[in-house]
């Protein structure tokens, strides 16, 4: 019961969230900021992340191909396929739930905790227009950092592959354009639009209507991230049933 | 001028307003005051707007602030200011930018025009070289201050304070209880005043509404509470011997 009470909560506020918009002048300021602590602080760790498990991606996929009938161009293939439909936009965002998700929950959590949130409320302001609002639309760039995690894994896979001695330069370039299909591409940005709406509500709605103190922040934080992956997980499956089969 | 009549709120099956009903005057420093749990914050909070109630009508200079649609309660809130226990500025912002807040979301006003207006208020408040501050790097008087301040920038008709005392020392709490009333007087606002601080009460309250388990239990201000034989009033407000002693001394006086 409490479950569908929250669904139903979470649904309103968004709702809420598009009523009474703050003031251009300040909207655009708080949307420059989001965009500064969202999208562009969590460049540094996507792009590490994003390099090295392409890198591990094509180890792992060379291993396993030990038939000599197999050619060595399949490991770029496969590190392509694995990194653009399932690493870039799932897997990053399964961190960006840990890495932003928590960020907006405990800012959030802590201006309810401190009365910040009610302070606007009674000046007249629309709350979570200002607060959630910014977030969700400076989580609409993230394709730009799920762009970034698709070309460094696969350079990362590149460098691993080469230097490895796995297969060559030729080989692993060939492999990367075997069977391009453009909808793949569409595929991944389509779930990282979703996922980047997730990752922008979910996390505000536990910071939103947290209640209690700091030890409550925290709980909030840790729950959002929990909920946040449940989420992407389940749409995930579900977006892919509908768009690939 | 803000009218309550037969407020009642309740969380569940706790009744926590049982039909109160009195009225805070334009020009005066307005206290609530009770014990702990005597309801004074939910009656706050029902002022603002921010508690939905059951039973009962608060209105706003004739105002019924229950009929108003969503946008006119926020246009509403807008003429109101408020300072909060805990000060409630906003930590990623300068105490500058925190006093100009209002004045950016409801203003059409330059930005030389709001950067005078916040020089000006926070002179008035004694503030005058603490613009670029952060709320963290401020005194818990100072942050009350900015508070005021940001309360008092856009020229409100209304202003609560929640507990505005509340971890300052005495002398302090002295310079802000006197700071809310000159700005009272000086901009002719409703101030309604969340207090348990006796030295408040005996300084700025021009009228005191005294609240017992939900209750409206003795209306009267500074004078009149010295004299009341009101047993539950006279328990909570001279509680301490020196007020006990103070409140000998004027009787003896005043009848003598």
């Amino acid at each position: 019961m409490n479950y569908l009470q929250n669904i139903g909560a979470y649904f309103l506020m968004i709702a809420k969230m598009f009523h009474k918009p703050t003031k251009w002048s300040v909207m655009k300021q708080l949307i420059l900021k989001d965009i500064d602590d969202l999208i562009i602080g969590s460049l540094g760790i996507v792009s590490f992340i994003a390099f090295f498990v392409g890198g591990v991606v094509t180890i792992q996929t060379a291993l396993n191909i030990s038939n000599p009938l197999i050619p060595k161009y399949l490991v770029g293939f496969a590190t392509r396929q694995s990194i653009v439909l399932e690493f870039a936009p799932t897997f990053i965002s399964i961190i960006m739930a840990g890495k932003v998700g928590s960020f907006i929950t405990s800012s959030i959590g802590t201006m309810r905790v401190t009365e910040q949130i009610d302070a606007l409320e009674v000046m007249g302001i629309n709350s979570l227009n200002y607060l959630v609002f910014p977030k969700f639309v400076s989580l609409m760039l993230f394709p730009f950092v799920i762009s970034i995690a698709m070309f460094l894994g696969i350079i990362g896979g590149m460098v691993a592959c080469v230097y490895g001695g796995f297969a060559t330069l030729e080989d692993y370039i060939l492999g990367i354009q075997t069977d391009f299909i453009p909808f793949h591409i569409t595929y991944a940005f389509i779930k990282t639009i979703v996922f980047a709406f997730i990752l922008a509500t979910i996390p505000s709605f536990h910071g939103f209507y947290m209640k209690g103190g700091a030890l409550e922040v925290g709980k909030a934080s840790t729950t959002s991230f929990v909920w946040t992956s449940v989420v992407v997980i389940i749409l995930n499956y579900l977006l892919t049933q509908m768009l690939l089969s | 001028m803000i009218e309550v009549i037969n407020l009642n709120k309740s969380f569940g099956d706790a009744h926590i307003l049982k039909g109160i009903t009195t009225s805070f005057d334009k020009g005066k420093t307005n206290l609530i005051i009770g014990q702990s749990g005597s309801g004074k914050t939910v009656f706050l909070k029902c002022l603002l707007g921010l508690f939905d109630y059951e039973e009962g009508t608060i209105s706003y200079d004739g105002t019924i602030f229950s009929l108003l649609s969503e946008d006119d309660k926020r246009n509403l809130r807008a003429k109101i200011g408020m300072v909060f226990q805990g000060s409630a500025l906003f930590d990623s912002m300068t105490i500058a930018e925190n006093v100009m807040f209002p004045l950016k979301m409801f203003t059409k006003q330059s930005k030389s025009e709001m950067e005078d207006r916040v020089d000006f208020v926070l002179k008035r408040v004694n503030l005058d070289d603490a613009h670029k501050k952060k709320p963290s790097e401020a005194s818990g008087g100072m942050q009350k201050r900015v508070a005021i301040a940001r309360a008092i920038v856009n020229n409100p008709r209304y202003l609560f304070c929640d507990e505005p005392n509340s971890g300052l020392d005495p002398k302090t709490a002295i310079v802000i209880d006197n700071l809310i009333q000159e700005i009272t007087k000086e901009y002719e606002i409703t101030t309604v005043i969340n207090s348990h601080d006796m030295n408040s009460v005996m300084e700025i309250g021009e009228k005191i509404i005294f609240l017992k388990n939900g209750l409206k239990e003795w209306e009267g201000s500074k004078d009149t509470i010295f004299k009341t034989d009101n047993t539950s009033v006279t328990d909570f407000v001279y509680s301490s011997n020196l007020f006990k002693k103070v409140r000998k001394m004027y009787l003896d006086e005043t009848q003598g």
